[in-house]
């Protein structure tokens, strides 16, 4: 049995780890909750995210600033994306979508795998967040301390703009009724397009966020989107607030269970997922028959 | 009358019984057809068939091992200087041209059994080579043996493949866990201190708990205490909970099995959890571009083994031919991975040569019978142990040089002892390897 500082200090990186896993599906969840689209390119766009950071880093030598322009890339990609693809498929059933976007995705993780080859790329902690803080209780790298803040303000900021603005409101109600909302005189299509690309910066964000933590390279989308899915299958498929909830559940799952025995931990992830869909098959935020 | 397949094999297994024939006298016997042999031999050409990682989590060292290949392959079919330093005669390999196809096989045993039996079937491969991870070469040794193809394993470390897997048709060059733990501890107890306290981080695969078993036995020899180990999937993002277990362990020593990508993100993490400022770091098997991804400021200082290092051009004549030769094409230098891919092409094509045939059988008992005429090698004299096919060999020590100490971009290890094959040795016996046959 662990003991008591042991057990917080994981409880805590469940924190940590739970805002970063919430992050990254947040982007899956607003394209899928809003479009209706299972986006399978999502891997794929976090990799390309923070090679965007890795590519602009070289050339700004500003962490903060390679994340502005990264973001701006990201947002045109997510608008050529949408124009020229995504958009005939918002009618289509999710076989064709998850085909299309599974494609989309290998075509970009190779595209990056064509420019910069298969070895890890260095992406260093910005000089603002090296080195570790004491906590009283555990020593926690700045660099993630730092993240939760910034996560926690970039989401309450997505939620805002899809709650309580106009363009959230269009959004919500075109998801419910498009055809009434054409009525109505207001333009969907602009505001879809706005959507998907808003999506993609978010997954893009995350990975740009990402990258001096983990090993960048062309594949390392992949696990984030298996986890994707799981987080928002916990907290409900489209769910915005069940995306965050399910990120923080499963980064304490994950977490607490490596204060046990480390090797259970992803198992346990999954294990929770399959005792949810045969309980609550919807999520915990999500509604029956919403996607 | 019509026989089955088991009467067949009792009957067989009667007659031989029957006549008392000694086990050397089956062995001696090669059959004139068998596996791709002799379809897979053209006039003008044999097929190679190469299942490498290109991408995945050992995609960095798939790269390099599939440019070793490529540039062994060349060599050999331009009848080049190099090749005829290593003792070939001719262009290609018995007058034949080597044709070769790359799968990438992302380092998933399903993907490398579905390509390598392609290959088999398909092209006719007359060898098979490849695989980054212990579990793909595991598989791929299964299925050469029961395809009776030649399988030349290629980065892999696990005792396993050499130990309770090991096959008739798979020849291992890399060391094994074992050796390079056996090799190492010595090194780092001198380096670091007797009596210290180890926390390990192991892959939840075959190479990490043999490395992790290896390991844990011969640093507990020197006086070492483990007092954490944690186990995580292969392919973890996210090393952040086994770390703090870690940082959190009273370690004096962070022994870090990951490998490929697993290991530059697990040490890039490990160093902002302040972990390599409270221990000394110790790789037991060092990644091909660890060093160049993680970066001289984080690797500075580390002790690990490795199955080439570039420097050791000045103490052998073909390493210098090789990492001369790979450096004008591909400009950088060759790691581990295109060292083994190299070494292992060469070896096959030396082996064929010397039995003057391309049939399986002749091969493997030439490879058997190499302790009597060891190969002049890039890491020196080497030979395959009859009973395991694991390659006697020397094991390069390596320690990280702090940037200061680089003299040049890729001078990133020291060679700090370079410990020799016979004294590192398990017992063949000792990981319960029982060699299958030879038809």
């Amino acid at each position: 049995m662990p003991s008591w500082p042991a057990l917080a200090s994981q409880a805590f990186n469940g924190l940590a780890l739970g805002s970063l896993l919430a992050l990254v599906s947040s982007g899956l969840t607003i394209i899928l909750g809003t479009l209706g689209v299972l986006n399978f390119a999502h891997g794929a766009l976090f990799a390309v995210g923070a090679y965007a950071a890795f590519v602009m880093l070289q050339y700004t030598q500003s962490f903060l600033l390679a994340i502005a322009v990264g973001c701006g890339f990201m947002l045109v990609l997510g608008f050529l994306l949408e124009r020229l693809i995504i958009r005939f498929f918002y009618g289509r059933p999710h076989e064709d979508q998850i085909l299309v976007t599974y494609g989309i995705g290998i075509v970009l993780v190779e595209c990056v795998r064509a420019t910069f080859g298969g070895n890890a790329q260095r992406v260093p902690t910005p000089s603002w967040g090296q080195g570790a803080t004491q906590l009283g209780f555990l020593i926690y790298p700045t660099y993630r301390l730092q993240l939760i803040a910034i996560i926690a303000t970039l989401l309450v900021g997505l939620y805002l703009v899809l709650y309580r603005t106009s363009m959230g409101l269009v959004v919500r109600a075109g998801i419910e009724n498009p055809g009434m909302v054409g009525i109505l005189g207001i333009n969907l299509r602009r505001t879809f397009l706005l959507v998907f690309a808003i999506g993609v910066v978010a997954v893009g964000l995350a990975g740009m966020l990402y990258a001096p933590v983990v090993a960048v390279t062309p594949d390392m989308g992949a696990n984030f989107m298996a986890q994707s899915f799981v987080v928002i299958v916990l907290g409900g498929l489209g769910s915005f607030p069940g995306a965050v909830i399910g990120g923080l559940i499963a980064g304490e799952i994950v977490s607490l269970t490596s204060a046990f025995n480390s090797s259970y931990s992803e198992v346990m992830l999954y294990a929770l997922m399959a005792l949810l869909l045969v309980l609550r098959p919807q999520g915990l935020f999500g509604s029956e028959g919403r996607v | 009358m019509k026989f089955d397949r088991r009467q067949i094999l009792l009957g067989s297994a009667g007659a031989a019984a029957g006549l008392m024939l000694p086990a050397s006298a089956a062995w001696a016997q090669t059959p004139a057809s068998i596996g791709t042999f002799p379809d897979g031999v053209t006039a003008d050409s044999v097929f190679v068939g190469l299942t490498i990682p290109l991408t995945g989590v050992f995609s960095g060292d798939g790269g390099d091992l599939k440019l070793g290949y490529e540039l062994a392959i060349a060599q050999i079919n331009a009848g080049s200087d190099a090749a005829k330093t290593w003792g070939l005669q001719g262009k290609g390999v018995l007058g034949r041209q080597i044709r070769y196809k790359v799968s990438d096989t992302e380092g998933k045993p399903n993907l490398d059994v579905q390509s390598a039996t392609q290959f088999i079937q398909r092209d006719k491969a007359i060898m098979v080579s490849g695989s980054v991870s212990s579990a793909s070469a595991i598989a791929l040794e299964e299925l050469g043996s029961r395809e009776k193809v030649l399988y030349m394993v290629g980065i892999a470390g696990s005792n396993d493949i050499t130990g309770k897997n090991c096959q008739r048709y798979g020849f291992r060059s890399q060391q094994n866990a074992y050796m390079a733990a056996k090799a190492l501890a010595p090194v780092v107890a001198k380096a670091l201190g007797k009596n210290m306290k180890t926390a390990f981080l192991v892959p939840d695969y075959t190479y990490g708990h043999t490395v992790y078993d290896s390991f844990a036995k011969f640093s507990k020899e020197q006086g070492w205490q483990q007092v954490a180990k944690e186990v995580v999937p292969l392919g973890t993002t996210d090393y952040s909970s086994a770390l703090l277990n870690i940082a959190n362990s009273g370690a004096d020593v962070f022994v870090n099995i990951a490998f490929g990508a697993d290991a530059v993100a697990s040490t890039k993490q490990a160093e902002q959890f302040g972990v390599l400022k409270r221990m000394k770091l110790v790789v037991p098997n060092l990644s091909s571009f660890q060093d160049k991804e993680l970066g001289a400021e984080i690797m500075q200082g580390v002790y690990g083994s490795c199955d080439f290092w570039w420097t050791l051009s000045d103490r052998y004549p073909l390493a210098k031919g090789f990492v001369d030769a790979f450096v004008a094409q591909n400009k950088y230098h060759p790691r581990w991975g295109a060292h083994i891919g190299y070494m292992q092409t060469y070896l096959w094509a030396l082996t064929v040569e010397r039995v003057k045939s391309f049939n399986p059988v002749e091969i493997i008992k030439a490879m058997e019978a190499s302790k009597d005429a060891p190969y002049e090698t890039t890491i020196g004299k080497v030979y395959f142990r009859a009973e395991d096919h694991q390659m006697v060999r020397p094991i390069p020590i390596l320690r990280g040089k702090a940037p200061a100490e680089m003299k040049g971009p890729e001078d990133y290890y020291e060679i700090v002892d370079v410990a020799e094959g016979e004294s590192v040795m398990n017992p063949p016996d000792q990981f319960g390897c029982k060699l299958g046959p030879y038809i």
